[in-house]
C-alpha cells in the first residue's frame, strides 16, 4: 500500500506545531534554538512529500538549501549564544531583558 | 520451507549480517592481539607468548578480565547518557561493515542476493559517511556524561579533531568520485579494472596519489590513532574521554576504535586499491591457488614450531591452528571453490596491508600535540585535499581522461 | 506492502516521541539528544519517500554536524538543569487542550485537502528520478546561482561565528 501524500502533512504539521510549543515554552537559549531547528526540519519533510507528490526534484534541491542555510544560521547563533553566556552568566531567555519596556 | 522462499532477501541478509558479525568480532580480537605482537618486535620485545602459543588466547583472556571487572558507575553522572555513548560507538562502528563489498556481487545466493556484500546500495559512499560522522557522539558524549574534568577535556579535543579530520576525509575522496562517476562501492570497483601500459593495474591510487596520501592522514586523525591520539593517551589527560569507563563499557570503546580502524582500511582499499580486484590479469589461472598455498603453508610452519619449540599444551593449541590452517588450505584448492575465494583473499590481504601500515605508524611516531594537530588538519590537509579536487576535475575536463559518460 | 506503512509509523512515532521529549526534557543535553532522534527518524523517512541523497545530507549535515555543534556548545557552557518557569495558569489549564484541538483542525484540513495530489503510482520512478546524478544535474544547472549565493552565504556565516566567538581583546 502506497502510503499518501497526507500522512506526511500530518506528520509535517504536528512536528512543527510542536517547535512552536517548544520555541514558546523553554527557557533555555539553547533550547530555543534547537525548536527552531526542529520547526526547520518538520518544513523540509513537508517539502520532500510534495516534491514526491508531483514528481519534480525542485522540493528536494530547496530541501537543500534549508538544510544549508539552517546549518549557516546555527553556527552564527551559537556563536551569539556563547557572548551572551559569557557577558549575562546564564542562558535563561528571561535574564536577557535590557531592552525590554 | 514456505517462509524462507516467501522471505528469501530477509534470510539471506539475516545469514550474511551473523557471518560477518562473528568474523568482524574475532577479527576485532585479533587485530588487539596482532598490534601488540608487532608494537612488540618494533620495539625489539617478544609481547604477548604466555597466554595460548605465540599468545594466541590473549584476546580470549583480555575479553574475560572486561567481563568480570567491576562495574563502577560514577555516582554523579548522567546516567542514561553515560551507558548511552559506548553504545552508540560500537553500534555505528559496526554498521559501518555492513556496506562494505568482500568480494564481486556476481557472486549470488540462489535468490539473486550477492553474497560478499550485506546491502548494495547506490548511495554506498555517502551513506558511509554519513554513518562515521555520527560517530562523533560516542566520544563526546561519553566525555560530558562523566562528568569529570580530563573526560570532558578528553571528550571535547577528541571530538574537535574528529570533525576536523572529517571534512578533508569527505574532499580527499571526491576526487575518487569524479573518476568513478559512482557512489556504488561495487561501481567504483569495477571502474578500476583494466589495465595502463598493459601492466599497471587501473587502480585510483596512481591518478590520485595526493587524495590518497590526504585520505590517509585524515582516516588515522578520524580513527584518533598514533600520531593523533593525544586526546586519549596515557601520559597527557589520564585516559581522555573514557577515564571513567570500567570493565564492558570500556572494552566497547576500544572495539569501537578498532572496529573504526578496519571501516577506515576496507574503505582505502576500495577507493584507491581496487577492492576486491586482484593485480593479476584474470585470466593467470595459477592465482587461484594462491590462497589455498598460503594457508598450507602457514599451517606446515605451525606444524614444524609445534614440532620443534613449544611444549606441553602450546604444541596442543598450536598443533589445533594447524590443523584448521590445513583444512581450510586444502578447502580453497578445491576447483570448484577457488575461483570464488579470489575476491575475498585480495581484499583481506589489502586490508591487513593497511592494518599493518596504521600499527607500524603506532610503533614508530611521536604524537602531535594538540595545537599542531588542529593547525595541520585545518592549515594544510584541508588546503590540500581541496587543491586536489580542483586539479582533478580540471584535469577531467579534458575528453581523454574521462572514462565514463 | 504492509511493511513501508509500518516503517512510517514506526519512525513517525519516533518523531513525535523525539520532539515530545525534546518539550519535556530538563537538561538540554537531553533535548539535543531528542532532537537527533527526530532527524535520525525523519531521515529514514527520506529514504521511504525515495530521496535517498536528501538522506544522507540530512545525517552528514543536520544530525553529524549541526547538532555536534549544539551539543558542544552545551558541553562548553556546561548548561546544567533549566530553571522551571511559573507559567501562567491559563497556558496551563486551557492552553494545552486549545493547543491540541489546533493540532486536531489543522491535521484534518491538511488530511482533506491534499487528498488531491495523491502519489502517482509505479512510485520507483521517482527514487530512479531523484538519484544524486539528477539532483545534482538540477542543482547545477538550474540553480547555480542560488548554490553559489549560498557558499557566499556560509563564508559569511563562518566569518561572522569567528568574529562573535572570539574573546573581547
Amino acid at each position: 500500500m502506497i502510503i499518501p501524500t497526507s500522512y506526511y502533512l500530518v506528520l509535517s504539521g504536528v512536528l512543527f506545531g510542536l517547535g512552536v510549543v517548544a520555541f514558546i515554552f523553554k527557557r533555555n537559549v539553547i533550547a530555543v534554538f534547537m525548536s527552531i531547528e526542529l520547526m526547520l526540519n518538520a518544513v523540509n519533510l513537508a517539502f520532500v512529500a510534495f516534491a514526491r507528490a508531483h514528481q519534480q526534484l525542485d522540493g528536494l534541491v530547496f530541501v537543500f538549501f534549508v538544510i544549508v542555510v539552517a546549518a549557516a544560521e546555527a553556527a552564527v547563533g551559537l556563536a551569539i549564544v556563547i557572548m551572551l553566556a559569557q557577558n549575562r552568566e546564564s542562558l535563561n531567555v528571561e535574564r536577557v531583558n535590557l531592552l525590554k519596556f | 520451507m514456505g517462509f524462507i522462499s516467501q522471505h528469501s532477501v530477509l534470510v539471506a541478509s539475516l545469514i550474511k549480517i551473523a557471518v560477518l558479525l562473528f568474523i568482524v568480532m574475532t577479527a576485532l580480537a585479533y587485530l588487539t592481539w596482532f598490534e601488540r605482537k608487532v608494537v612488540a618486535h618494533i620495539q625489539s620485545r617478544w609481547g604477548p607468548y604466555y597466554v595460548g602459543a605465540h599468545g594466541l588466547l590473549q584476546p580470549l583472556a583480555d575479553g574475560l578480565k572486561f567481563l568480570f571487572k567491576e562495574d563502577f558507575t560514577p555516582p554523579t553522572s548522567d546516567k542514561l547518557v553515560y551507558v548511552l555513548a559506548p553504545f552508540l560507538a560500537l553500534t555505528l562502528a559496526l554498521t559501518a561493515l555492513a556496506l562494505i563489498p568482500f568480494g564481486p556481487p556476481y557472486v549470488h545466493f540462489l535468490n539473486g542476493q550477492p553474497v560478499f556484500i550485506v546491502s548494495n546500495i547506490d548511495i554506498g559512499l555517502i551513506f558511509l559517511f554519513a554513518i562515521t560522522s555520527m560517530g562523533v557522539y560516542g566520544v563526546a558524549l561519553a566525555g560530558w556524561s562523566s562528568n569529570s574534568k580530563y573526560p570532558l577535556l578528553g571528550g571535547l579535543r577528541s571530538s574537535a579533531q574528529m570533525i576536523s579530520y572529517e571534512v578533508s576525509l569527505t574532499i580527499s575522496v571526491v576526487g575518487v568520485l569524479l573518476l568513478a562517476g559512482t557512489l556504488n562501492f561495487n561501481g567504483i570497483i569495477e571502474g578500476q579494472g583494466g589495465y595502463w601500459l598493459g601492466f599497471l593495474p587501473r587502480w585510483h591510487f596512481i591518478p590520485q596519489i595526493v587524495g590518497f596520501f590526504c585520505y590517509l592522514t585524515a582516516a588515522i586523525a578520524e580513527t584518533n590513532r598514533v600520531p593523533f591520539d593525544l586526546p586519549e593517551a596515557e601520559t597527557e589527560l589520564v585516559a581522555g574521554f573514557h577515564t571513567e569507563y570500567s570493565s564492558f563499557k570500556f572494552a566497547m570503546f576500544f572495539m569501537a576504535e578498532y572496529a573504526n580502524m578496519i571501516t577506515v582500511s576496507c574503505l582505502a582499499t576500495i577507493l584507491f586499491f581496487g577492492g576486491w580486484l586482484s593485480p593479476f590479469p584474470e585470466t593467470w589461472h595459477w592465482q587461484w591457488y594462491l590462497p589455498g598455498a598460503g594457508l598450507i603453508a602457514l599451517g606446515i610452519y605451525c606444524v614444524v614450531d609445534a614440532a620443534t619449540r613449544m611444549r606441553g599444551i602450546a604444541r596442543l593449541q598450536l598443533g589445533v591452528v594447524a590443523l584448521l590452517s590445513l583444512g581450510l588450505g586444502g578447502l580453497c584448492l578445491l576447483p570448484g571453490v577457488a575461483p570464488y575465494v579470489q575476491g575475498p583473499f585480495w581484499f583481506t590481504l589489502k586490508v591487513l596491508v593497511f592494518l599493518f601500515f596504521y600499527v607500524w605508524v603506532r610503533g614508530t611516531l611521536p604524537r602531535f600535540r594538540y595545537d599542531q594537530l588542529m593547525s595541520f588538519g585545518w592549515k594544510l590537509l584541508l588546503p590540500v585535499s581541496l587543491a586536489n579536487l580542483v586539479i582533478t576535475a580540471l584535469v577531467l575536463l579534458f575528453p581523454a581522461f574521462t572514462r565514463h559518460a | 506492502m504492509i511493511v513501508p506503512l509500518i516503517v512510517f509509523f514506526a519512525c513517525a512515532a519516533l518523531a513525535v516521541t523525539g520532539a515530545i521529549l525534546l518539550i519535556l526534557a530538563r537538561e538540554p543535553i537531553h533535548s539535543a539528544l531528542s532532537l537527533i532522534l527526530v532527524m535520525v527518524s525523519l531521515a529514514i523517512l527520506y529514504l521511504l519517500l525515495g530521496a535517498e541523497f536528501i538522506s544522507a545530507i540530512q545525517i552528514i549535515v543536520y544530525a553529524g554536524a549541526v547538532m555536534v555543534l549544539f551539543v558542544f556548545v552545551i558541553m562548553l557552557l556546561n548548561a546544567g538543569v533549566e530553571e522551571r518557569t511559573d507559567f501562567s495558569k491559563f497556558a496551563k489549564f486551557a492552553g494545552l487542550p486549545l493547543g491540541f484541538f489546533l493540532l486536531i483542525e489543522v491535521a484534518r484540513w491538511m488530511y482533506g485537502a491534499s487528498a488531491g495530489s495523491a502519489i502517482v503510482p509505479g512510485a520507483d520512478a521517482f527514487t530512479q528520478a531523484a538519484s544524486t546524478r539528477a539532483l545534482s544535474a538540477e542543482l547545477f544547472r538550474k540553480y547555480l546561482f542560488n548554490f553559489e549565493a549560498t557558499s557566499i552565504l556560509i563564508l559569511i556565516a563562518i566569518l561572522g561565528a569567528l568574529v562573535l566567538a572570539r574573546k573581547s581583546q
